[in-house]
């Protein structure tokens, strides 16, 4: 049987999809009996989804204009 | 992609009933509904598009680019050479080579993942000019000690959660990206991560670049990969529930 701990180790294997089958498996029947462990999955997807949601430094104004200049720079080449 | 973003929303909405099955999170492109063009995955006929108002000099293609892409650049950058300066210039030498390189772009790979293969040869060239290289190619020091993705002290002596997880208040990405602080701690959680961690989560967490892809640009082994990816993210849900349990 896995333990919580281990389950906390292997969850990137898992949502990578590179579990073997005998570990998909027991992971999956850890999950489904382990609501603490529910609950640690759940935070790691929601972890995951705001990162993937993270606004983007923006650009200085500068360095933009400085940028488009080269792209007409460019442009004319 | 639809079909993910509901599936999303109903793992979120039905909180512990997460179904026993491998699934794959593809954050970034999970929620491109409504995302700008450039963010959605491959789909090449868009960067096509894209390409072409670029070759044409349409200047609103280039600043959507710019506005887009410059501030990711910029953090991968950094984790290659010293200091913010020199980060800057590899980004401007980014942007002359993706220039130069238009004209032969041919699609093979995503817009984005070109540019970020431009960025890191860039940086890296930089990097080991400066002889501050971050060698990607294996697991060393600086990647930090190999820290357990959960304190142990939280576990009892057989492995079982004796400090489990509490429920967050704010439970969907929005809730928590809508609180400055929380992406203050966020943004500070990614700059404190060891270089390789931070480059390899940047790229597959922030932009959804695929792990075979991500191997590619970086030249490491997919296992590595998935190592740094491993304690990439569990030092962000660390930090991420440390903010939520204070709250």
């Amino acid at each position: 049987m896995l333990t919580c701990q281990e389950l906390t180790e292997l969850v990137t294997d898992y949502l990578e999809g590179r579990l073997s089958l005998w570990d998909r498996m027991r992971f999956g029947m850890h999950v489904g009996m382990c609501r603490h462990c529910r609950a640690f999955l759940r935070d790691r997807k929601l972890t995951i989804e705001t990162l993937g949601r993270m606004p983007e430094e923006p650009i200085p104004p500068d360095v933009r204009d400085e940028l488009l200049e080269r792209f007409r720079d460019w442009k004319r080449e | 992609m639809l079909r993910r973003g509901f599936e999303i929303a109903r793992i979120m909405s039905r909180g512990d009933d997460i179904p026993p099955t491998a699934e794959r999170v593809e954050p970034a492109s999970a929620w491109a509904r409504g995302a700008p063009v450039s963010r959605r995955r491959a789909g090449s006929s868009e960067d096509a598009a894209l390409v072409g108002r670029l070759l044409a000099g349409d200047e609103d293609a280039f600043t959507g680019l710019v506005d887009r892409y410059h501030g990711r650049l910029l953090l991968l950058a950094r984790s290659f050479v010293k200091d913010q300066a020199t980060a800057e210039e590899v980004v401007q030498e980014t942007w002359m080579g993706v220039l130069r390189g238009l004209r032969s772009f041919e699609g093979r790979s995503a817009l984005k993942t070109w540019i970020f293969r431009i960025l890191v040869n860039r940086a890296k060239t930089r990097g080991v000019r400066e002889a501050r290289s971050v060698p990607m190619s294996g697991l060393g020091e600086d990647d930090g000690p190999n820290e357990p993705a959960v304190d142990p002290a939280r576990f009892g002596s057989s492995g079982m959660w004796a400090r489990p997880p509490r429920r967050w208040e704010d439970d969907t990405p929005e809730a928590v990206l809508l609180r400055q602080e929380a992406r203050r701690r966020l943004a500070q959680a990614i700059e404190d991560l060891p270089p390789r961690q931070r480059t390899v989560l940047v790229l597959r967490d922030l932009e959804g670049v695929s792990a075979q892809e991500v191997c590619n640009i970086l030249e490491i082994a997919d296992t590595n990969q998935r190592v740094m990816l491993h304690r990439a993210r569990s030092a962000l849900h660390r930090a991420l529930e440390r903010y939520l349990e204070e709250e």
